[in-house]
């Protein structure tokens, strides 16, 4: 059953999921969480089918929260009961001014008592402690592939972690930490060096790096190839390297020092299955917040080999960092201003555009086609995620990216 | 070969790390009787199943040992088939390529000594082929009289020496013995190759998933516990009944009876978990202590003539389709007087249970498939409500569904709406596939998997199944020493009349589960 509200408010949402359930003979009673999902008209499709996939495993509310163009404040609201899911889906639609208080509109819609969950499929706040959504939930589910700068993404989320964060980049390794969890089981000699292959800009190779770094207290290095996302993981022992190659996507191959080759399967997983093995769990995740710290230092030491040309180029955006390290609390301070500037939206728009171009340009000064300083790359971002916020506030002065540009022309 | 390691924390282990299984080690599955219907309708679908999942180590082998002329590649495609149209995971050709890797087929006979040798070829050829490093699994899915020759071929072909950094176990299929005396005849056959941690004894019927389901409900909560006695439970009744007959199980069935096949381990395994004693700890051997401690409590009653039933499914129509009475079913002679319904009365000397009858009761040919226990709680004291107001409302009751639709019911008096004052029972339910995120496992899957990763079983033991047998032999005796046959009951109903006069006898009705 499917009940389309327009201009509606979340009393008449509640009653219209009451008067649905009842009618289709109360199937949705064992609920066990709400999640939330926030996007745009432009994720939305792909959203809805990933969260309703989800549920049907575990049974939830589901309530997609849509930012919706237009000046008017409005709310359009569609209810699914026993469409394909055996709980209830609530698609919000928020248009104006209102789109500035989601929890307004949420908070009623909640159920009672059981775990909250929210996810982004795609961009994701800044920062998700001073989300308005993102503090009802106890569970906080990003995804750092989706965006365009994954490795800067996940950089902020690692700045800005709270207990009960988690990215779905780290959900992608879980597979890939089994195995290897299960390689040293078997075979637990010391590892002296560690590398990991992955296409380039996985944020999911950086954390799995990170994490290994930091569990085996050795060297790991971080080498690009052309994927899919990771493609081998190699520990090296005096015996010889424990490795897992994985070309295809699909079927890896697994190599211990003294035994035969083996094939193990290890699909590339779906965002269901990631959302679904999210919903398994409703505390902090102590295991990526670890991983998250170790990213940090990871990161840090600047583990890929580096030519000349790209030392120069980190050798900048390291003195770019102490600039923008001023600027970044500056906008900090300015952070809670920030909302409103957004909302009535009006007058920046100009501005806004002008950072736009700006950014565009740093993108691409960011994707050298040369081999070496794409091994870079990641440092490279990593070093702008402090900028961050200040693009984000359209505030980014134009004389540093028109700087930084020209370091990068010859490679693009 | 790994070379002897000394023991060492894996670093990429964290405790806190709850996402990551375990994966058993390489290791090899040898199943016997790999032609018969568990074998392909369960364990292969339960192999697969565990290693879509992602549980089962890159070096997994799988061997099946037969009497069949078959090469390794007759029975992938046998295996494939069964996985294709069994497995509760869709079918994915990547991990269809890691399993079939490590099939093979060891075309043979029990009691054969080139046989065994060639089987143990094979398993020296995939140990080098797999890196399976001497790891064995045996799954004996043949009957019991046949595992003495086996057990002992393992041994003389040192298949089931326990060696340094390996393991070779074995697992075995419920019934374990048909009484006392061949149950620890049973026993000495395999302890006398394998130690008794090493000795894996299925009941298929109960999942290690609803062990744990019934342990967390008890235990980790504060509401159940206190009502958990005498004080407050009247009765309890364990039910499993089967909706089909004996099929082609005529040879195994008969002269064993239901009251063996199930009431010895199932029920009584029920009938342990729901009264035991909270363990120290949820350590398998700690639960194995509580159980055998409220085993050896408990006794049949002591009347057989007044709280012993027993039945026979008559022919008739069931459900839409005419079926054959027991004594019509193909193989199963006219003299017979095996039960195919058994219902017995439990009493069990302790504290907590004195006083609390425990009834039992399963057969097949009856209404529906469903497995339960209800604990039946005593009336209140008062009701300050005239008896025309309470005329429907029976007792409060909590029902544990242990399958199908695996939950909890919770039956309660409420009010009419509307009425004056007219108070009816209502049930309140839970159900683990409403309420939790993955379907659960098969049983077969948890237990290979523990077979794998040499996780100590939480199936009974020896001397949990003696001491079942103790509780169970009296009753087998007294039925043994009865001339006439078991009363007929209609299939599809719930049994003969004798099993609802037992009940009448304490003042108490079957539930209709």
């Amino acid at each position: 059953m499917i009940i389309q509200l327009t201009r509606t408010t979340t009393g008449e949402i509640s009653t219209a999921l009451l008067r649905a359930r009842r009618s289709a003979g109360s199937p949705a009673m064992g609920m066990v969480l709400t999640l939330l999902v926030v996007c745009d008209e432009k994720e939305y499709e792909s959203a809805l089918q990933a969260a309703m996939e989800a549920g049907r495993e575990h049974p939830a509310r589901i309530l997609l929260v849509v930012r919706a163009a237009g000046r008017v404040a409005a709310l359009d609201a569609e209810v699914r009961i026993g469409e394909g899911t055996p709980g209830e889906v609530v698609v919000i639609r928020m248009r104006g001014p209102l789109a500035a208080h989601p929890a307004s509109v949420v908070r009623p819609l909640l159920l009672p008592d059981s775990p909250v969950v929210i996810w982004w499929p795609g961009k994701t706040p800044a920062n998700l402690a001073e989300d308005e959504l993102a503090g009802l939930a106890q569970r906080r589910v990003t995804d750092a592939a989706a965006v365009k700068r994954p490795i800067v993404e996940l950089k902020l989320r690692a700045e800005t972690y709270h207990p009960g964060d988690t990215d779905l980049s780290w959900t992608r390794l879980t597979r890939w930490r089994a195995l290897l969890a299960a390689a040293l089981d078997q075979y637990p000699a010391r590892i002296q060096a560690a590398a990991v292959e992955a296409e380039r800009g996985s944020p999911s190779a950086d954390l799995l790096a990170a994490w290994l770094q930091s569990c085996l207290k050795v060297k790991v290095t971080h080498k690009t190839t052309a994927g899919p996302g990771l493609t081998a993981v190699r520990m090296t022992t005096a015996a010889g390297d424990i490795a897992i190659t994985r070309p295809d996507g699909l079927l890896a191959s697994y190599a211990v020092p003294g035994q035969p080759e083996r094939l193990v399967a290890l699909k590339r997983r779906e965002t269901t299955d990631l959302i679904t093995e999210e919903l398994r769990r409703m505390d902090a995740d102590e295991v990526y917040a670890h991983a998250l710290l170790a990213l940090q230092d990871y990161t840090k030491t600047a583990p890929a080999p580096q030519t000349a040309a790209a030392k120069r180029a980190t050798a900048k955006t390291a003195s770019a960092r102490k600039s923008t390290a001023k600027r970044t609390t500056a906008a900090k301070k300015a952070a809670p201003a920030r909302r409103t500037t957004k909302t009535a939206s009006k007058r920046p728009t100009t501005r806004r555009s002008a950072a736009k171009k700006a950014a565009s340009a740093a993108e691409a000064a960011t994707q050298p086609t040369a081999e070496q300083a794409a091994a870079d790359q990641a440092v490279d971002q990593v070093d702008q995620v402090v900028e961050q916020p200040t693009s984000h506030v359209a505030e980014q002065p134009a004389e540093q990216t028109a700087e930084q540009a020209p370091a990068n022309e010859g490679t693009t | 070969m790994t070379p002897p390691l000394t023991e060492r924390v894996n670093p990429l282990r964290d405790p806190r790390d709850r996402r990551l299984p375990r994966i058993a080690g390489p290791c090899v599955l040898v199943i016997f009787g790999v032609t018969g219907d568990l074998s392909t309708k369960k364990l292969m679908p339960a192999v697969y199943d565990l290693a879509n999942r992602g549980l089962l180590p890159p070096g997994f082998a799988l061997v099946g040992f037969a009497r069949r002329d078959w090469e390794h590649e007759d029975f992938a495609k046998i295996v494939h088939d069964a996985v294709k149209q069994h497995a509760r995971t869709p079918f994915r050709e990547e991990v269809w390529r890691q399993l079939s890797e490590g099939i093979r087929f060891v075309s043979g006979q029990i009691g054969d000594g080139d046989s065994i040798r060639r089987l143990r070829d094979t398993i020296a050829e995939l140990d080098e082929a797999r890196g399976t490093g001497g790891n064995h699994a045996f799954y004996l899915s043949i009957p019991p009289g046949l595992f003495q020759t086996v057990v002992d071929q393992l041994r003389e072909y040192g298949l089931a020496e326990q060696r340094y950094g390996q393991w070779s176990r074995v697992v075995i299929e419920k019934p374990f013995g048909h009484d006392l005396t061949s149950a620890r005849e049973l026993n000495r056959v395999v302890s006398s190759v394998f130690p008794s941690s090493s000795v894996f004894r299925i009941d298929h019927y109960l999942g290690k998933e609803t062990v744990q389901n019934m342990m967390a409900l008890r235990f980790a909560n504060q509401l159940f516990e206190p009502v958990w006695n005498n004080n407050y439970v009247d009765h309890v009744q364990i039910t499993m009944a089967e909706d089909i007959g004996i099929g082609g199980r005529a040879g195994y069935f008969d002269g064993i009876g239901i009251a063996r096949d199930v009431i010895q381990n199932h029920l009584l395994q029920l009938l342990a978990l729901t009264a035991m004693e909270e363990p120290t700890s949820f350590e398998a051997a700690q639960l194995r202590a509580e159980k055998q401690k409220v085993l050896a409590a408990a006794r049949p009653a002591e009347r057989m003539d007044l709280h012993t039933a027993r039945g026979r499914y008559a022919g008739g129509w069931q459900g839409g389709v005419k079926v054959a009475s027991y004594l019509e079913e193909k193989g199963i002679p006219r003299t017979s007087t095996t039960e195919t319904f058994a219902a017995i009365r439990v009493d069990i000397d302790n504290r907590r249970w004195a006083g609390v009858p425990f009834y039992l009761r399963t057969g097949k040919r009856l209404a529906r498939r469903v497995t339960e226990i209800a604990l039946g709680f005593k009336r209140a004291p008062h009701l300050p409500f005239s008896s025309t107001d309470t005329a429907e409302l029976g007792y409060n009751a909590l029902v544990l569904r242990i399958q199908p639709d695996e939950g909890v019911t919770l039956r309660f008096g409420a009010k009419v709406p509307g009425t004056q004052m007219e108070i009816r029972e209502v049930n309140m339910d839970f159900a683990y596939g409403g309420s939790f995120t993955e379907s659960s496992p098969e049983a077969y899957e948890r237990l290979i998997l523990d077979v794998l990763l040499g996780d100590p079983p939480l199936f009974p033991q020896h001397e949990e199944v003696e001491l079942s047998w103790q509780i169970l032999d009296p009753v087998l005796d007294y039925w043994a020493s009865l001339d006439e046959a078991p009363e007929s009951y209609e299939p599809g109903g719930w049994g003969p009349a004798c099993a609802n006069e037992m009940l009448a006898r304490d003042g108490h009705v079957w539930r209709r589960p």
